[in-house]
């Protein structure tokens, strides 16, 4: 068994620092002179006092308790886990883009603002849209920007019955959150018998209080929803817009475009498809795409291109107003722009394709081994259900914590929510076909196991540095933040 | 085509043919058969042009980088909610151990405990710097922050009216409006009086919050008890954003009354990066705990009895909740909270104190030397890094003026206030060294 690992308050001592601070220029003034008593904390805050080996040690140690795409296969569904080229992370470093200041004169930033046209140029031609805003800081901010659009949009038209957001019953939970918290009510719609958007449910919720229609594409499933221009035709004959939540892009690049399928309105995750990267759960980019009748909402400022340079335009009078401070996750968008350059329109071609036919195989090679709720050929991602195994004692769940011991990272679990026991695979295509195989090679083992000897799998992992955790006490009891034990105190 | 064109690629021809085998299917575009033809003629990427290998790639990067004035080459006294801090080498050293930054959202724990600690470790400092009972894993922003606790202190309390201190940050004004229209809130601003927030008429009637920044946008340190005070009468929520780094000397917000404090984590060496990203934090007292929105690491143990971490109280969120969440915030700045607890730990207790006690000695510097020069402070009090100066000039022309003497200046404050057309947003943090801050005094007066 390992050892527990400390927090690094229990490893500070009195004492210790791990840092100096600059050497002091100026004269030292007495701080009672330059601020009231009454404002000065009465108890320091206890942070811990360790040295710069302890911080090091510490960071270090907890780095390997942690599983990332550099440590191995990463194929959780919807999240596009695709390798984080290291360049990208060098260039993000560049001096003249890490330290520049939003607010410095605009003859300073010349080169941040021309970055920002060129990338959002890029991502409007990507998704064919007309304008892109990259003020959001990641997809959910993103999908409530795009609402609060088509928000104004219908207030501007004095069409203010429009309060409810269809969403399909496979879609993301940040699509009814988002809708909610842009005002609106959510309307979910079915999925037919082919796991694509049922249409007759669509024409009977579709109405003269529809706002907008979310909708993913291809959607959770992994399915391209293939009636998309009906369904753009319906959405529209009834006055509503259309919104593309692009969490699923990674199918689609040079493939098709949400703005030709109809869609008004384009969240991108650069995360995802746009490698990011995922930062252990953020920060991302969600930059924001719409047609041109969404453009005077778009949050100020826009960032354009002037007769002398490029520059920020605050003159937007139907604007939603600004969303974000500043202008967005710009050290995000620096990493996508440097990947989109790498890749080229070549290569971003290359990247949907191959990502394709990687989950295609994939699929192919388990789909005989668990249950397929959508026997066809996939985009980017696919859903097994463990429902077989759960039939012999073996859950979705325990199936997963198993891919621990064979060193993965499990697939998306129990999402979407109309696939039974759902297991959603997304390998990408940074993946080669030796790790392809051999992770099928494990989901075949453990459906082997499941018959054969269920005990190994219902009690995984057996290899990772803590078996499972007590969710139900961690949520009865919560303890969430370290606090000094009483012997500690004692000196 | 070349294959070898693109190394983030491996899939040769013999493993597409191989692939392609196996499923069934004679080429890939039998597996876009289900795409109308239509969406596949129109798609296009003509703007994108052709692949930059690396050392082509590094080159146009750093000629668009080198177009830009930096603040490790330009003395910078601008801040205003963006600043220019020590960041100890560490902190980038241990950001880049690739296990962390190439992990997505701890949905696994057996196989996340060091980012799950992280953040535990991370939500315990922001509650010893805040006094605060419960913070999460972190939010895109301060500002941001800062309007998703105008939404909890609205569902809470059931009111819609939201009242803003006047010296709160212009564009966290701006964002609380556009966050407002969401719900339907109404938001009211309240005066300023020499630099704080004017309390004689302080109207909290049907109020869901008062809202502070604290210290404030031009650098006074607001009385957080007396406002606290009102607010509780008014049967308000107070609500304060915080520069936590002042909190490594100021009184905490919890000590004062507030029952929200939220901020961004960027002056723990989070590099300014045009502004984004940074960090935000949001803690509330222990009675609002499952009103939170977004993550939240909580201990438990697993079962060999072991203490470890999980993501915990996942019923507010929105991929439990869905349209009843709390909040619809899924991705974070967890990347960012570790980086600001690599730099918190690498302070500690008293470097953390000493550092933003070194903020205030050596804003004080220059705002004596400015005085010694003729320059008017404005609203002078109690401050932390940031004050109030006035050229008597227009403040545009003096930042222009000292960027021509290879400095960047502070902000000028026409560029949010019309009527403060001649006044400048100074801020001089630990790294403005007397000799940089004397070249600064020396220019601008120069300029009389």
């Amino acid at each position: 068994m390992q050892h527990e690992q400390t927090l690094i308050f229990e490893v500070s001592r009195e004492g210790r620092t791990g840092y100096n601070l600059p050497t002091p220029t100026v004269p030292e003034v007495d701080l009672e002179t330059l601020l009231p008593a009454t404002m000065i904390r009465k108890e320091a805050a206890e942070l811990p006092e360790v040295s710069e080996l302890d911080v090091v040690r510490h960071y270090t140690s907890l780095s390997t308790r942690n599983h990332g795409v550099d440590s191995g296969f990463y194929p959780l569904g919807s999240c596009t886990m695709k390798y984080n080229p290291k360049v990208n992370e060098d260039m993000a470093r560049l001096p003249g883009f890490a330290h520049i200041h939003p607010l410095q004169p605009v003859e300073t930033i010349q080169g941040a603002l021309e970055l920002m046209v060129d990338l959002q140029e890029q991502l409007a031609e990507i998704t064919g849209m007309d304008e892109v805003t990259l003020q959001p800081a990641a997809g959910a901010h993103g999908e409530w920007t795009g609402l609060m659009l088509i928000k104004a949009f219908h207030e501007r038209n004095g069409d203010t019955a429009r309060t409810k957001v269809l969403v399909p019953d496979s879609a993301h939970g940040t699509n009814p959150a988002s809708a909610v918290v842009a005002g609106f009510e959510t309307v979910t719609v079915k999925s037919d018998e082919r796991g694509l958007v049922d249409l007759d449910d669509l024409k009977a919720k579709v109405g003269a209080d529809t706002a907008a229609l979310m909708l993913t594409n291809p959607n959770t499933l992994g399915l391209f929803e293939a009636d998309i221009l009906e369904i753009s035709k319906v959405v529209h004959e009834a006055g509503g817009k259309l919104y593309y939540d692009g969490a699923n892009s990674n199918a689609i690049l040079g493939i098709a475009r949400p703005g030709d399928m109809g869609f008004d309105v384009v969240h991108l995750n650069l995360h995802k498809t746009f490698t990011g990267p995922h930062g252990g759960g953020g920060p991302g980019s969600g930059p924001v795409g719409v047609k041109r009748d969404l453009i005077p909402f778009l949050p100020t400022p826009i960032v354009t291109k002037t007769d002398d340079g490029y520059g920020l335009d605050y003159d937007r009078p139907h604007s939603i107003g600004r969303i974000k401070p500043f202008y967005g996750n710009f050290g995000i968008n620096v990493r996508a722009y440097s990947y989109i350059k790498t890749m080229g329109a070549e290569g971003l071609t290359r990247v949907s394709r191959e990502a394709v036919l990687n989950a295609n195989y994939m699929f192919a090679r388990l789909k005989n081994a668990f249950d397929v709720p959508y026997d066809t050929y996939c985009k980017h991602e696919f859903v097994l259900s463990g429902k077989r195994q759960k039939a012999l004692g073996v859950r979705t769940l325990d199936i997963a914590k198993r891919l621990l011991d064979f060193g993965y990272h499990p697939p998306t679990i129990y999402f979407p929510l109309n696939v039974e026991e759902c297991i959603m695979v997304e390998p990408t295509e940074t993946e080669s076909k030796e790790t392809l195989d051999a992770f099928c090679d494990a989901m075949l083992q453990i459906a082997k196991e499941a018959e054969e000897n269920p005990e190994i799998v219902q009690t995984a992992p057996h290899t990772t540095v803590v078996k499972r955790m007590d969710e139900t006490l961690a949520a009865r009891k919560p303890v969430l933040k370290y606090e000094r034990r009483e012997a500690s105190s004692v000196k | 085509m070349n294959r070898m064109e693109f190394r983030y690629l491996p899939m040769t021809e013999q493993d597409e043919r191989d692939m392609l085998e196996t499923i069934g299917v004679d080429s890939i575009e039998a597996l876009l058969s289900d795409i109308p033809e239509t969406l596949r003629e129109q798609a296009s990427l003509a703007a994108i042009g052709a692949p930059l290998p690396e050392v082509d790639l590094v080159r146009h990067m750093t000629k668009l980088a080198d177009k830009n004035k930096h603040t490790k080459s330009y003395p910078s006294f601008l801040g205003a909610g963006m600043y220019d801090h020590l960041s100890p080498s560490v902190m980038n050293h241990m950001l880049l151990r690739s296990e962390f930054y190439t992990a997505y959202t701890p949905y696994q724990p057996e196989i996340s405990q060091g980012e799950l600690q992280a953040m535990f470790e991370f939500q315990t400092m922001i509650c010893e710097l805040t006094g605060m009972d419960v913070a999460n894993s972190s939010m895109y922003d301060g500002i941001t922050a800062l309007a998703e606790a105008t939404y909890l202190a609205s569902a809470q309390t059931k009111k819609k009216r939201v009242v803003v201190s006047g010296a709160v940050h212009p564009e966290a004004k701006d964002v609380i409006r556009t966050y407002a229209d969401g719900p339907g809130l109404s938001v009211d601003y309240t005066d300023v009086v020499n630099g704080v927030t004017d309390v004689s008429d302080l109207d909290l009637t049907d109020a869901s919050c008062l809202v502070v920044q604290y210290p404030n946008f031009y650098g006074r340190i607001e009385d957080l008890e007396t406002l606290a005070e009102l607010a509780h009468e008014a049967g308000a929520l107070f609500v304060v954003s915080s520069n936590p780094l002042a909190l490594g000397i100021l009184e905490s917000p919890g000590a004062l009354g507030a029952d929200i404090t939220v901020g961004d984590a960027q002056p723990f060496g989070i590099p300014q990066s045009f502004g984004g990203p940074s960090c935000g934090y949001f803690a509330v007292k222990k009675s609002l705990m499952r009103k939170l929105p977004g993550r939240l690491v909580g201990q438990t143990v697993d079962e060999d009895g072991k203490r470890g971490f999980v993501l915990t109280l996942q019923a507010r969120e929105q991929h439990i909740r869905r349209d009843k969440a709390t909040s619809n915030i899924c991705s974070n700045q967890a990347l960012n909270a570790l980086a600001a607890s690599i730099t918190m730990s690498a302070l500690g207790k008293y470097g953390i104190r000493d550092m933003a006690v070194r903020n205030i000695q050596t804003a004080h510097y220059m705002k004596e030397a400015l005085k010694a020069a003729g320059f008017n402070i404005v609203d002078e009090g109690p401050m932390f890094n940031e004050f109030v100066v006035d050229f008597g000039r227009d403040a545009e022309e003096v930042s222009r003026h000292l960027l021509e003497h290879g400095m960047i200046g502070g902000l000028p404050l026409g560029t949010y206030e019309g009527e403060r057309q001649t006044q400048m947003l100074v801020c001089a943090t630990e790294l403005r060294t007397k000799e940089e801050i004397d070249q600064f005094v020396e220019v601008v007066g120069g300029m009389k």
